[in-house]
């Protein structure tokens, strides 16, 4: 047994079940009298339903039910905003379309029936028309306005205008010795969690409550808005989250399935079950990433950052599930690990005719530190200093926390880095890729025609936000720790790592502890897995409970065993007299006998609380940094657009890790989803709005064969906001990615140092295109 | 529209089954929702995340790409053929756990299965020749690293350098 269990590389306990194929994913879930269903999606990405009639497809042999908007009367309208703001003009997706739609993939109608094969026959014998409408799924196009409004009571396709400032950014211009302007953009990326998303509601018709099984990454949230919209009170739902095959995001927004399945099962008394098929997840679960940043930075002829003012405009879709947290989060990020005296920011929001966009793994970051890295490549170049003195130059030291930047945060409160090391993550990162001497290597490997280059890029990560997480725990009459946590995990290994909390905090062995994560029966209140949130959060409230639970079985030991706590300790599933290992009792034993052995008996009156159970949370006073710097070396193919990696180092700061081999793999697993959001991935829309990109054969998730082993090295700085000294791990490995490969790349194919990307994903064909564009054959 | 139906019979991991199923009915549904060989997931169903591969005489095969009625005759493998007994994983599995070859664990069987085949036509591949295979097999959580090292520890010894 380790001294700590806490910062040990603990294998897994999930592995076992998932490596045996005996892991339960809601698809994997039975039961009988079990009903199969799909969703009737619309083939527009604008249009009005004129007709609708579905007495066919009723009609078919095998289908037991068609739900139209009709059918469900008052429970189809607008879901509520989860996370509302005061500029925002809100328009939230409701369970089924009822006039007119407004994406390719939107919900028409749920059909019912003995298996999956049956309800797609039935779309066959579903008669519909529609009146097309001019789409706009174009960012510029839904800006301009022009022929389509997408929501017509709101006058324009405009969400949101909000910005935030600090300082006097127009003096700072006035004042500066050089300005750098620039224009970058990026495409719709997404999550492709390789589980798609599912719902099983299965009612009990002796007890009314309804089981839903889904694939939520806030199986508590989830709850909360199917009570609210089907009108059923929060104790009639049971909502578990249960081995979950990736979430990255997308699954945290709650969908139309999530009503309509449970509806659908109340209605008909029986069980039903969708999962979506990889199709219905490119059209239909969220996705992210496609913003427009205006940038300005101003600076003194050395290299001080001055000022920088930012115009954003960001693609919401056709509706805003989970209000302008992306943009949000795009303009609080930009400012970055640097001093930035003065700042001011602006974001549009613009209504699209395409899937809804909220966070995917990285969450409006990666956007934000491209705009903030490039245009730090663009002013070393036009000061003629090299790109780690000009970052070098400009970092917040490691004396100087908390450091206010000056803006507020998603969570609403002033950001106010905790800690951190900025200088010495790159100094850490430059030096094991050999900084100094690439670009001798670099002259060398042109020497004989080959293209290589180095990228480098720093952020700072808002993680481990609020409100609160949740830990029950108790002691069993077997004498064994169980532990229900509002987390929800989706692979990150909380049955692993919160049983090392406890274990540490208990004092006991963690094979005594088990841990039950995503389900709402497990613990009243709970808010799930996103924002980098749980390694800081459900990590303390564990940390907090077990303490307070420790404390309880010592009071009632002794209270039973009449000697002080003080005297006592927990030795082998026991609480025993230190120094006197006789005068003992069994945790079990304790267990039972705290909470009443005996009917009609009385308790010793200095027993303090009934049970061996407490209740946690854990409420963060504001987020927690991290931060980090990622270097890259390329290879570029030109006639092939390839980009080989060749080597990329990461040195990063979750503060304390409480398992090093998880930390790892969520770094490592991040930088993954950052490469495929650098090279590879992008959703495509063509003029009308449909979906281009609807497989894994046109939307490119890289392989094995694309993704190097990142050298990692940790930078220690542990935050005082929270019990552990931890930080979010979960997103750094994805953040700093498209800016870094995109710098690298630009200087394998123009190393003399000039400055022309501007865009990511830059796939084979932008990558091909910039080669000749050197070469300076005409497009 | 009266359905086709066909009887077929097959083996998975060694044990005989026989049903009668529909002509369009997918091999992963069959293995899944039929004979409750749950282990065997389903990413895309246009045969390119890999997650659903088995082994069918050996061969790694998609079984979103198979009718069930094409399986006729064949002798199937499965993730929960892998391990020796309940208390034991195969070597190959305790290094993926070793390795934290996996997190969310759904493409976990797929990557399994293909590297199994690997590992019984190659006598040691090299760490390309593992990237290479595990290629058509698509996962979203780990960045494939651990993957790596846990097939060439196997194949191998211990995972190569580079």
């Amino acid at each position: 047994m380790p001294s700590s269990w806490v910062g040990t590389p603990v294998l897994r306990r999930e592995d076992d079940r998932l490596l045996r194929g005996a892991g339960r994913f809601v698809d994997d879930m039975h039961a009988a009298g079990m009903l199969h269903a799909a969703v009737f999606r619309s083939p527009f990405a604008h249009a009005r339903i004129t007709s609708l009639d579905v007495s066919a497809a009723r009609a078919l042999p095998g289908v037991h039910a068609i739900f139209t908007a009709a059918d469900l009367g008052a429970v189809n309208r607008p879901f509520p905003l989860p996370v509302p703001h005061p500029k925002l003009r809100a328009k939230t997706p409701m369970p089924l379309a009822s006039d007119t739609v407004r994406y390719v993939g939107e919900p028409i109608a749920l059909i019912v029936a003995d298996d999956r094969y049956i309800a797609e026959d039935a779309f066959d014998h579903i008669a519909i028309d529609f009146e097309p409408l001019v789409a706009t799924p174009s960012l510029q196009g839904a800006l301009a306005g022009g022929d389509c409004v997408i929501h017509p009571d709101l006058g324009d396709n405009i969400a949101a205008r909000f910005g935030q400032s600090y300082g006097d950014v127009d003096a700072a211009f006035a004042a500066a010795d050089v300005v750098v302007r620039e224009r970058f953009t990026s495409d719709r990326g997404s999550g492709q969690p390789i589980e798609t998303r599912a719902v099983f509601a299965v009612p009990d018709p002796n007890t009314g409550i309804l089981t839903v099984w889904d694939t939520t990454q806030s199986p508590h949230v989830a709850r909360r808005l199917m009570a609210a919209t089907l009108d059923v009170p929060e104790d009639r739902l049971h909502v578990i989250a249960p081995d979950v095959g990736g979430g990255f995001g997308p699954k945290v927004v709650f969908y139309p399935e999530e009503v309509l399945v449970p509806f659908a099962a109340r209605a008909l008394k029986r069980p039903v079950k969708f999962v979506e098929d990889r199709l219905e997840h490119f059209r239909a679960t969220v996705h992210e990433r496609e913003q427009v940043h205006e940038c300005e930075l101003a600076a003194k002829s050395d290299g001080t950052l001055l000022g920088m003012r930012v115009r954003i405009v960001h693609d919401t879709g056709a509706y805003v599930p989970w209000g302008v947290i992306v943009p949000f989060i795009t303009l609080t990020t930009i400012p970055g690990p640097y001093h930035l005296p003065n700042y001011d920011a602006e974001v549009t929001v613009v209504y699209t005719n395409r899937v809804p966009v909220t966070p995917h793994r990285g969450a409006g970051r990666p956007q934000a530190v491209f705009s903030m890295e490039r245009m730090l490549d663009r002013l070393a170049l036009e000061l003629k200093l090299d790109q780690a003195e000009i970052r070098r130059r400009n970092y917040i030291g490691a004396d100087e926390f908390p450091y206010d930047v000056g803006l507020i945060f998603r969570d609403g409160s002033p950001m106010s880095y905790d800690s951190g090391d900025y200088p010495q993550a790159q100094q850490t990162a430059l030096e094991h890729i050999g900084y100094d001497t690439f670009r001798a290597q670099q002259a060398e490997a042109r020497a004989h025609g080959r293209l290589i280059g180095i990228g480098m890029a720093a952020y700072v990560e808002g993680t481990g936000l609020g409100p609160h997480e949740s830990a029950r725990m108790r002691v069993d009459s077997s004498g064994k720790i169980r532990i229900m946590s509002g987390a929800a995990s989706q692979g990150q290994g909380h049955e692993t790592t919160l049983a090392q909390v406890a274990a540490d905090a208990l004092g006991m062995p963690m094979e005594d502890i088990t841990v039950q994560t995503g389900d709402t029966a497990g613990v009243p209140y709970g808010i799930g897995a996103f924002a980098s949130r749980l390694g800081a959060l459900a990590s303390s409230a564990v940390k907090i409970g077990a303490t307070q639970l420790r404390e309880r079985i010592l009071q009632a030991a002794g209270s039973f065993l009449e000697v002080a706590p003080d005297d006592l300790e927990i030795v082998d599933g026991s609480v025993r007299v230190s120094g006197n290992p006789t005068q003992s009792i069994r945790l079990g034993d304790l267990a039972i006998q705290s909470s009443g052995a005996f009917p009609g008996s009385t308790l010793p009156n200095d027993l303090a609380d009934i049970g061996l159970e407490t209740t946690a949370y854990f409420r963060p006073a504001q987020s927690t940094y991290a931060s980090g710097f990622h270097v890259v070396t390329v290879e570029v193919d030109p006639a092939g657009g390839i980009v080989t990696i060749l080597k990329y180092v990461i040195s990063h700061d979750c503060g304390n890790a409480i398992n090093p081999l998880i930390v790892e793999g969520q770094v490592q697993g991040g930088l993954a989803a950052g490469i495929g959001g650098a090279l590879y991935e992008r959703t495509v829309y063509d003029d009308m709005g449909q979906l281009v990109s609807g497989s894994f054969v046109d939307y490119l998730l890289p392989t094995s064969a694309e993704i190097p082993a990142a050298e990692i090295y940790h930078i220690l700085a542990p935050t005082p906001l929270n019990p552990l000294g931890a930080k979010g791990a979960g997103e750094g490995g994805t953040i700093p990615a498209p800016a870094a490969i995109v710098a690298a790349v630009e200087n394998a194919i123009w190393p003399d140092g000039s400055f022309h990307l501007h865009a990511f994903p830059l796939t084979p064909e932008l990558v091909w295109q910039a080669a000749r564009d050197a070469q300076g054959i005409p497009a | 529209m009266t359905p086709d139906r066909h009887t077929v019979a097959l083996t998975v991991n060694g044990a005989p089954f026989k049903r009668t199923v529909e002509g369009r009915l997918l091999l992963s549904d069959f293995l899944r929702h039929d004979l409750e060989f749950t282990g065997t997931h389903v990413g895309c169903e246009h045969g390119v995340c890999g997650s659903c591969t088995v082994l069918v005489d050996g061969n790694p095969t998609r079984s979103c790409l198979m009718l069930a009625v094409q399986a006729d005759g064949h002798a199937i493998e499965t993730v929960e053929g892998l391990a020796p007994d309940a208390a034991t994983l195969s070597p190959l599995q305790a290094a993926f756990r070793k390795h934290h070859a996996l997190q969310c664990g759904y493409c976990t069987p797929g990557f399994l299965m293909t590297a199994s085949a690997l590992l019984r036509v190659t006598e040691h591949p090299s760490r390309l020749e593992i990237k290479e295979a595990l290629s058509g097999n698509l996962c979203r959580c780990t960045g494939y690293s651990g993957i790596v090292d846990a097939v060439d520890e196997i194949a191998n010894g211990k995972p190569n350098a580079v």
